[in-house]
């Protein structure tokens, strides 16, 4: 309820770029060959998104042509970058015209300055899927060095991400974007590692209902801690479990986002919604997905322990983990409603 | 000869030109491979299916017009050893010259080989509106009812699909079609019929997981709907647990490298069930060689309500356990049928590759020894 609850977020870019796809797509349940019917955004299309129950995002859309350009840098410029707490500037990899590109990324930053000075920058490199994947990597090294060096005389650091519609880089450019707003975002982590010293697993994640942007997850907890540990000069390996998250697919959590919307997309041909997914895996890996609040799904991963082989044990074991993830519940729910207060 | 004879499951695809038979060929053909594997081997219970693949599609390109079209000795030797002919016709197009085309061949081909399967793919359907597609395929069918009539056929069977490679339609099609070719398989639908009496299920497919194509089914009429979920369940499932299992693969292959290569996959089945908020419950197991069965399963009504009640307030107290207790019950009953549906299901395929090992290529007479112990054995 609180006024911290909302939050502005611009989204620009010059026309064609792809802002409203990516808008459809994450908030919208567009699939990426949906986004074909999306016409020019006139003006700016404000949405509102609630987020997490107590947040809402205030998503401006802001159609990228410039005679809509021109009037957002003149007479509406108060009205647009006042009380930004994200830009989200969306830079078209195959543009012809990248110096008209840097200098409307430019204009705005000048703005942000003047009137919103604490705002957090992304950029995103968007339309990747077009240039050759062994040159993608040098591409994006070299524009996000350029605009960095453009951006360091307004004093923002900048934050960069190669996106696709039709993979599952978008979804994880916006789920940092999107967690960089969740002011308890400390507390769901110790939370997480706490349910997690009880259930000993492979791997928790926590994942926003709607959009199942991920929230939370045991891996980046603990990729953090182990970043601290270094700069701290402590250096101590200890964390066995740390070496095994290294192997895992990294683009992981994105592929879960995909997945799972898939599927919700797949079931809604029944008119309904999924409650959990339990799967027993092919190779002793278990899989819980469940509903953790009225906002959010969590996603427990478990190695299967070898004593357990009885399939009666098994099927207790599975109800243990319902059972505990049920009692979690109302850590979760108290960490969410605290959040609006 | 000899070599020829047993290809009795081979599909010959044919129809005009740009009909879309190549595309159907990529579609079903890069599918079709993990099929084809598991009828080398598992329930092949005739042994006339023992061959390098359950079917072959070979696609006869034909000409326009089909007035200088004389099939030769080759195609003469070529019908009488397919199971099935598929014609394409493209609904989009003008068919008339596709019908007259389609009538002599069957003409041919019924001459040469009377217990052919004849079935005709209306095909590129999602072109055409609702209504008229209908039409069109009242209109084909009884215009080949009369040009055979024409020609003296009456008591010829002929198949009609509405399809399109852009929906599941293809594989429903191609699904009837494999079907028809081992009527054998008609135990295997016994015994999911009795699985879904027992087990409050609604709706049951037998898939062949790398294809979608399902190989069996229990009696009740397909909703299409209800086939598109259940075969993207499998996608879900399986890229969910392929997320994980890559890691341990590499893993295993670093601690130790020799034993990994047999295990990997065979090591545990696959298995996961889904609670829908409408109480109903999808259900994936996998079963022998690449074959996975999956169920939509309702709840009794008296759970449903319940459901409703405990959906408002999700975070109740004794209510949720309640429910739970329900229906892990019910789970439970499940898991144990479709476990004696899968030991049944390997008692089939053992006796069949037995039986092929035994008497060579005449058998045909060990139907229903699988089916038998299936009867008894479900709790009731």
């Amino acid at each position: 309820m609180s006024h911290s609850s909302r939050k502005k977020l611009l989204l620009m870019g010059r026309s064609g770029s792809g802002k409203s796809s990516m808008r459809s797509i994450i908030f919208s349940n567009y699939s990426a060959f949906d986004t074909r019917r999306l016409g020019a955004t006139i003006d700016v299309e404000l949405s509102h998104l609630r987020f997490l129950g107590n947040m809402t995002l205030n998503l401006w859309d802001c159609g990228g042509q410039d005679v809509f350009m021109d009037n957002y840098f003149t007479n509406q410029k108060d009205h647009i970058f006042k009380m930004v707490q994200v830009l989200i500037h969306v830079f078209d990899v195959e543009s012809k015209s990248i110096n008209k590109d840097i200098e409307i990324f430019i204009k705005s930053l000048t703005n942000l300055q003047k009137y919103s000075p604490g705002a957090k920058i992304f950029v995103l490199l968007h339309k990747m899927d077009l240039v050759q994947i062994d040159k993608r990597e040098e591409l994006f090294n070299i524009m996000m060095d350029k605009l960095q060096k453009i951006s360091n005389p307004y004093q923002f650091k900048l934050i960069g991400f190669p996106t696709s519609i039709w993979d599952e880089s978008l979804y994880k450019a916006w789920s940092q974007i999107v967690c960089s707003l969740i002011p308890n975002i400390n507390l769901f982590n110790s939370n997480l590692i706490k349910f997690n010293s009880i259930l000993d697993a492979e791997e928790i994640i926590l994942f926003e209902k709607t959009t199942f942007l991920v929230i939370s997850s045991t891996a980046s907890i603990q990729q953090q801690q182990q970043l601290q540990d270094s700069n701290g000069g402590l250096m101590n390996n200890n964390n066995s479990t740390s070496t095994s998250v290294e192997e895992l697919d990294p683009k992981r959590f994105e592929k879960i986002s995909n997945i799972i919307k898939t599927y919700k997309q797949s079931i809604s041909k029944l008119r309904t919604n999924f409650r959990n997914l339990i799967i027993r895996g092919s190779n002793g890996n278990n899989f819980y997905i469940d509903i953790l609040t009225e906002n959010m799904f969590i996603m427990i991963v478990l190695k299967d322990k070898p004593q357990l082989e009885n399939n009666y044990i098994q099927q207790h074991e599975e109800l243990l983990i319902l059972d505990n993830i049920r009692a979690a519940r109302k850590w979760f729910e108290k960490i969410e409603n605290s959040g609006s207060s | 000869m000899e070599g020829r004879k047993d290809t009795n499951a081979t599909i010959l695809l044919m129809g005009l030109r740009r009909g879309g038979k190549s595309s159907i060929c990529k579609v079903v053909f890069h599918n079709m491979q993990p099929l084809d594997t598991l009828y080398l081997e598992s329930t092949s219970k005739p042994t006339t299916e023992q061959f390098s693949s359950l079917i072959d599609l070979s696609v006869m390109e034909l000409p326009g017009q089909l007035n200088y079209f004389e099939p030769n000795y080759d195609s003469e030797r070529l019908f009488s050893s397919i199971g099935a002919l598929v014609y394409v016709i493209d609904s989009q197009d003008e068919y008339l010259n596709a019908l007259t085309n389609l009538s002599m061949i069957i003409e041919f081909a019924y001459k040469v080989n009377p217990k052919i399967n004849i079935e005709v793919l209306i095909h590129k359907i999602d072109g055409l509106s609702e209504d008229y597609r209908i039409d069109a395929q009242r209109d084909i069918m009884q215009r080949t009812g009369d040009e055979l009539l024409d020609l003296g056929l009456e008591g010829v069977q002929v198949s009609f699909y509405l399809t399109s490679i852009f929906d599941h339609s293809i594989y429903e099609a191609f699904s009837r079609i494999v079907q028809k070719l081992i009527p054998e398989l008609s135990s295997l639908e016994n015994m999911l019929d009795n699985l879904v009496q027992h087990s409050s299920i609604d709706k049951v497919f037998l898939f062949d997981v790398n294809s979608k194509i399902y190989v069996a089914t229990d009696s009740s009429p397909v909703d299409i709907q209800t086939y598109e979920v259940c075969a993207e369940f499998i996608d879900i499932t399986i890229d969910l647990d392929d997320l994980y299992l890559e890691n341990d693969r590499n893993r295993n292959a670093r601690m130790n490298k020799n034993n990994t290569d047999e295990q990997p996959h065979q090591g545990k089945e696959l298995k996961s069930i889904s609670h829908l908020s409408n109480g109903y419950i999808l259900y994936l197991k996998q079963m022998i060689r690449g074959l996975a069965l999956v169920a939509l399963i309702r709840n009794d009504d008296t759970t449903r309500t319940m459901n409703r009640t405990i959906d408002i307030n999700s975070a109740g107290g004794t209510d949720v356990s309640n429910l739970d207790d329900n229906q892990d019950k019910s789970l439970a009953i499940i898991d144990y049928n479709v476990n004696l549906f899968k030991e049944s299901l390997m008692k089939i395929w053992e006796s069949s590759r037995l039986n092929a090992e035994q008497h060579g290529n005449n058998i045909n007479h060990t139907t229903s020894n699988g089916n038998g112990t299936d009867h008894s054995s479900l709790p009731i």
